[in-house]
């Protein structure tokens, strides 16, 4: 019967024939149903996370799984043993926090140099005729839909000591010797940059398809120069498009290991590469799990409320 | 038509150059016959040839295109699920859990979404015995669970600029809950599940990072090797591989882009 009353709402004033009344009660209700995906998300997404704190807790040990259970029950006492000493050596190492903070900041300098290499190109492509539109769009969607390892690999060929941005910069004469390009700060921009290109141009181009260009004439006619006309028309326009395409490109940015362990040199810290070293080469469970505790805390958290404030921000508008 | 200035124009064609620059050159240096990867010793498919022959690469690819149709058939079911329950079911029980769960995978960094999953099945296994050991099945959960996110707003999308008084007709000539969603919602939004198994599909064989912290020994992805061939530098072999992957999905787009221009131009007309 309680599937019966729970289903009804969607069904108000219906007059069903009796064969398909029968099936209606063997038709689980609404909870059910959203019960599915809510228990696959709470086994896979939420509980680990309740893991990855219990684990931090512990201690690494020579084992199989190479860490120490909290609990042990020696037949009469049950102990419980917590160890913070991995939070301690997070906060006394600056290996963490610097590796955050860089984080942040390449993540912060390359959102900012995307933007302003994608806004031209959205432009561009939207104010172009609706049949070159379609094509454009495609060459931008194109490395979209390619293996983002294979991007970042190709740079490796473009950048490298004999590779071809050193080739035809020697062959023009604009330098004497290869420039060290591989490895450096300055292929992890380039490389984070390259690969989030395209999540910057489609949400830009979304906003600015949008723009009247009646608005634009306007400010011409009431004597706007071009720039000031960009300022104070396209951009405030256009920002929702912006804030979009930034989110897009610092969020996965800022937790980036591929880029920084191709591109990058061994002193490119970023946290999302401190934590695979902990977890590969140092074997150290516990200490991977306290690395991705604070992540949680100081940089998804905040993310995500972040993102929803900006949401609600629209739903408002 | 408002003309734009001609720097924006300049600027926009440098960006499409940077676009497009490396991937041009990695794939003239996948037909190279020199082995010095930037010394160009003549026209050859000889990389082609020994790609063909690798069975590591081969393997892997097999593996990888197992675990990304069934992550993305399963995200899909489990994503279209959750889209339909959030837009469709107005207030029910455990909205606000399944509301606040099916966006967080989409900004949680993938190495904690590896290694939190790693941990839960080490974990599991430890308990129940299950599941034993990793390999592909653990593979295949990681995936699902962070492909449904992407599903599920997609659908949500569709289902918001959807008419709702198609599903209220059918509702009104007394078709049951079920009835309904499987023979009006579910056509409605086919374009959606059609793009979101796609996308599933794509995040799936792309993924280094989850599947890394994963996968068992002997059930390595295509990312992973690639990765593992790439560290070292580059090589010949990967310049073809990724001539071919992006042959692929070139041939997919332009035949996108060829029915969208299609519509465009049947548009006006009708």
């Amino acid at each position: 019967m309680n599937s019966m009353s729970q289903s009804a709402p969607l069904a108000v004033g219906r007059r069903r024939p009796s064969w398909l009344r029968l099936p209606g009660r063997l038709i689980p209700g609404r909870s059910l149903v959203a019960s599915v995906p809510t228990l696959w998300l709470g086994l896979f997404f939420l509980i680990p996370f309740a893991v990855v704190l219990k684990i931090s807790l512990a201690e690494t040990a020579i084992a199989v799984p190479p860490y120490t259970s909290l609990f042990e029950w020696d037949g009469a006492v049950a102990a419980l043993s917590l160890n913070l000493g991995n939070y301690q050596f997070l906060f006394e190492d600056s290996l963490y926090l610097d590796a955050y903070l860089n984080s942040i900041k390449v993540a912060a300098i390359s959102t900012l140099i995307t933007l302003i290499i994608a806004f031209p190109m959205a432009y561009v492509i939207a104010r172009a005729t609706p049949g070159r539109r379609v094509v454009l769009l495609s060459l931008v969607i194109l490395p979209f839909w390619t293996s983002f390892l294979l991007r970042v690999y190709a740079w490796m060929g473009f950048l490298k000591k004999n590779g071809v941005v050193n080739d035809v910069l020697l062959s023009l004469g604009l330098i004497d010797q290869p420039l060290t390009m591989l490895q450096t700060d300055f292929a992890v921009y380039i490389g984070i940059i390259y690969t989030y290109l395209p999540f910057m141009i489609l949400p830009l181009y979304s906003a600015l398809e949008k723009l009247d260009d009646s608005l634009l004439e306007a400010a011409e006619d009431l004597g706007c120069r071009p720039l000031q006309r960009f300022w104070l028309v396209v951009v405030p326009l256009s920002l929702p498009g912006i804030v979009a395409g930034s989110l897009l490109v610092f969020i996965p940015a800022v937790g980036e290991f591929v880029i920084p362990a191709l591109l990058g040199s061994s002193d490119t810290l970023m946290i999302g590469r401190v934590l695979w070293d902990e977890f590969f080469l140092n074997r150290d469970w516990p200490m991977a799990s306290a690395v991705a505790t604070m992540m949680l805390l100081f940089l998804v958290v905040p993310i995500m409320l972040l993102r929803n404030g900006q949401g609600r921000k629209e739903e408002a508008a | 038509m408002m003309r734009y200035p001609g720097f924006m124009k300049t600027s926009a064609w440098l960006g499409f150059i940077f676009l497009y620059a490396p991937i041009v050159s990695l794939i003239v240096y996948s037909f190279n016959a020199s082995k010095l990867v930037t010394v160009w010793g003549g026209f050859s498919f000889k990389w082609y040839a020994e790609l063909l022959q690798n069975d590591q690469i081969i393997d892997a690819a097999m593996v990888s295109l197992k675990v990304a149709v069934s992550s993305a058939t399963l995200a899909v079911v489990l994503g279209t699920l959750a889209g339909f329950c959030l837009s469709r079911f107005g207030r029910f029980r455990g909205r606000l859990a399944l509301s606040g769960m099916i966006t967080a995978p989409l900004v949680m960094p993938e190495v904690i979404t590896g290694l939190s999953l790693l941990l839960l099945f080490v974990a599991l296994e430890g308990m129940f015995g299950w599941p034993s050991g990793r390999g592909t099945t653990t593979v295949i959960i990681a995936h699902t669970t962070f492909c449904m996110a992407y599903v599920a707003v997609i659908v949500q999308s569709r289902l918001a600029s959807l008419d709702e008084s198609l599903e209220e007709a059918a509702m009104d000539l007394g078709a049951h809950p079920s009835t309904l969603f499987f023979l009006v919602t579910l056509p409605l939004i086919a374009p959606a599940l059609i793009s979101g198994w796609l996308l599933s599909f794509t995040l799936s064989l792309d993924d280094l990072v989850i599947a890394s912290f994963v996968s068992g020994p002997g059930n390595s992805t295509l990312p992973m090797v690639i990765f593992s061939k790439v560290r070292l530098g580059v090589t010949p072999e990967i310049n073809a591989l990724a001539t071919l992957m992006i042959l692929v999905v070139a041939i997919g787009v332009l035949a996108a882009a060829w029915q969208m221009r299609r519509q465009t131009r049947r548009a006006p007309a009708a």
